[in-house]
């Protein structure tokens, strides 16, 4: 018998996702069934009513040209999504969504994109491509791995902490060895696409945090994790 | 300098032949002392240059233009598969002139990477190019998809004669609105047979939600209209014809249209009017390129290589080869020339495999993938990182039933080698 149903919403899967996002949303949708609830998976893209009732919102990567498609529309959603976040909704923002979250992206040229300001982050492009294998070192979640591919550098303020710091790749930006951005209940970071299903300590703190949010307390399955710990034992020693 | 530089660049060539070198040393050294070579020898040709580029399906292709040409009683210089950089394109060059550097050739079918054609067509415009598609591949190496659609937009505003573009990929397709000076064709698809090429956008706009409208499409040259178990329909000039196909996977057979539309484009403006049957004779003898699709026989049974390159490539796989009565392997590695980002694994749906599981699976990626066929459901027999002992196994352990391997770029390498040494391999097409 299922103990709740959760609802996990995709935030524009049709313009922003990037070498597997739905991979995260896959993961999110299996680990809830292998703990016993039942995953409900909504997806809002540009012009759509936004749903009501959601539980979990995950967020994926995108080109620069799928960024622009949806700017305006999330613009306009900026109070929903904040209060969301206030309120503590877990979120998995990756990439592109990351940045959209934060207070801008300033491009190359100069030109401001602005943000939804969920986040006090701020996002500068640059000519230099940041690409390959990474670890990073999270107080929370152990060791997370994964892959980067961006050339925005993002810059933490003070109302976010690091995801943690990077002893493999770079991160946030070629300066300061962090990866990523933690507020509330959302987890932040350039390691695109399928984040989830090599790091489950992460997918299992968004649905803990969604299932105590919703139902008040969290009764874990047993999901075998087998390959997700070989698959990270043979990715952490892959080279860059 | 002239004078030298092609006796001393096939000396070389033979030299590094002898060692068992590499093929691009020859095409490096006649470069560094004779930086006009290439261009020189190319711009004698009758009919110039043709480049064909794209993401995927360039190998095949690239083959099929030039039998196709050769029926038609062209003689084509190519460069062969590992070459198709500028200095490979050189080394090959060098292999197929005479002493005195004359290139006996009515015209150059080269297989030329995205980014390496960039250079390529900076020096040497080419008369026609083939823009095959626009994937989700090598975005280590790109960093985005858009940036990959550049490049192949670069290519053919640097086209002299005609761009033969790909009409169903919307990012191919689109360069046509971005060029003035060459004659614009095209190849396409039957509207039945877009549902087995889920464009790169529509990844993951979940099951059953509304795709973007199409803008109208335009006309093309060669539509692929049909394609059955050994044979395929195309139309052209206003009448389908069927014929018999040795490719097999939809995507190659898509590929046969574009080579089809290519070679009509040269032909038609050559000499000596167009031999149709010829050409369609020609195109029902093709064979794929080595690793492309390969059928070999393995212990008096039938054995499937099939490279898969990023998540369209996977797809197409899965749906040009049903899994039913076959023992499969999959080999997954991250080495440079296959793409370090294994993530695009999260965009392939492997439901087809979940009826007979998959066997074995192997490569440097290998715990990656069965994690990725946990998530959906598909069952898994044995995993094992190395390639050669996984090989052995999965032989071992699959006698007497058919069997196929999905495999990136160098485990397929490796699986070939290995194959050799311990079964008796025949290459069936």
């Amino acid at each position: 018998m299922s103990k709740g149903t959760i609802r996990v919403l995709q935030l524009y899967p049709r313009d922003m996702n990037i070498y597997g996002d739905w991979g995260n949303a896959l993961v999110l949708q299996q680990r809830l069934r292998w703990h016993g609830y039942t995953p409900e998976l909504l997806e809002y893209n540009v012009g759509d009513e936004f749903p009501a009732g959601v539980d979990l919102i995950v967020g994926g990567g995108g080109q620069d040209s799928g960024q622009l498609v949806i700017q305006d529309d999330l613009l306009s959603r900026e109070s929903t999504l904040k209060e969301l976040a206030e309120a503590g909704t877990p979120m998995l923002l990756i990439c592109g969504m990351y940045q959209l979250f934060g207070k801008f992206f300033k491009t190359r040229t100069g030109s401001v994109i602005p943000g939804i300001g969920v986040l006090d982050v701020e996002t500068h492009g640059t000519d230099e491509r940041l690409i390959g294998n990474v670890t990073v070192s999270s107080p929370e979640f152990g060791d997370v791995l994964g892959y980067e591919n961006h050339s925005g550098q993002t810059t933490l303020g003070p109302g976010v902490r690091p995801l943690g710091s990077t002893p493999k790749g770079i991160g946030n930006n070629s300066k300061d060895g962090q990866e990523g951005a933690r507020y509330r209940n959302i987890v932040a970071s350039y390691l695109h696409g399928s984040l989830l299903p090599k790091n489950p300590a992460i997918a299992d703190f968004l649905i803990r945090t969604a299932v105590e949010r919703k139902y008040g307390s969290f009764t874990p399955g047993a999901p075998d994790d087998r390959y997700a710990v070989m698959a990270r034992e043979h990715a952490a020693r892959r080279p860059r | 300098m002239l004078y030298i530089s092609v006796p001393l660049g096939k000396l070389v060539r033979r030299v590094s032949r002898l060692r068992g070198g590499g093929s691009a040393l020859p095409g490096l050294v006649v470069e560094k002392i004779d930086p006009g070579f290439m261009q020189r020898t190319l711009s004698t040709l009758p009919l110039g240059v043709a480049v064909v580029s794209g993401t995927n399906g360039k190998t095949t292709t690239t083959k099929m233009v030039v039998e196709l040409l050769e029926s038609q009683g062209l003689k084509v210089f190519t460069n062969r598969t590992g070459s198709n950089f500028t200095r490979g394109v050189a080394a090959a060059l060098l292999g197929d002139v005479d002493w005195r550097g004359r290139l006996k050739a009515d015209i150059a079918v080269l297989e030329l990477d995205e980014a390496h054609a960039v250079h390529f067509v900076n020096r040497v415009p080419p008369r026609y190019s083939l823009l095959l598609n626009v994937l989700r591949d090598q975005l280590d190496r790109f960093g985005e998809i858009d940036k990959t659609a550049q490049l192949l937009q670069h290519i053919a505003s640097k086209t002299t004669g005609t761009v033969v573009l790909n009409r169903e990929d919307p990012r191919v397709a689109r360069i046509a609105d971005t060029l003035d000076g060459p004659e614009v064709r095209y190849f396409g698809l039957d509207d039945s047979l877009l549902s087995t090429f889920p464009n790169d956008d529509d990844l993951r706009a979940g099951p059953g939600s509304p795709l973007p409208a199409m803008p109208e499409k335009p006309h093309a040259d060669v539509v692929l209209r049909r394609v059955g178990t050994d044979d395929a329909d195309f139309e052209y000039d206003g009448a389908t014809v069927t014929t018999g196909m040795k490719l097999r996977g939809v995507y190659n057979i898509f590929n046969a249209a574009a080579a089809l539309a290519l070679a009509r484009c040269i032909a038609g403006n050559g000499a000596t009017p167009t031999d149709h049957d010829g050409l369609l004779k020609a195109l029902s003898q093709v064979a794929p390129a080595f690793g492309r699709g390969e059928s070999l026989v393995v212990d008096g049974l039938p054995l499937d290589l099939v490279l898969v390159k990023n998540p369209s490539g996977f797809r197409l796989g899965l749906k040009s080869f049903p899994a039913g009565g076959y023992a499969t392997m999959v080999a997954i590695n991250d080495n440079y020339a296959d793409g370090r980002d294994m993530s695009w694994l999260w965009d392939v749906e492997f439901d087809s495999l979940r009826e007979g599981g998959v066997d074995q699976l192997t490569g440097s990626r290998a715990y990656d993938m069965a994690l990725r066929l946990q998530y959906d459901d598909v069952a898994v027999g044995a995993v094992n990182p190395e390639i050669a002992p996984a090989l052995a196994a999965f032989i071992q352990g699959a006698k007497g039933k058919p069997k196929r391997i999905f495999c990136t770029y160098t485990a397929m390498l490796a699986i070939r080698r290995e194959l050799s040494k311990i079964t008796t391999v025949e290459v069936v097409s």
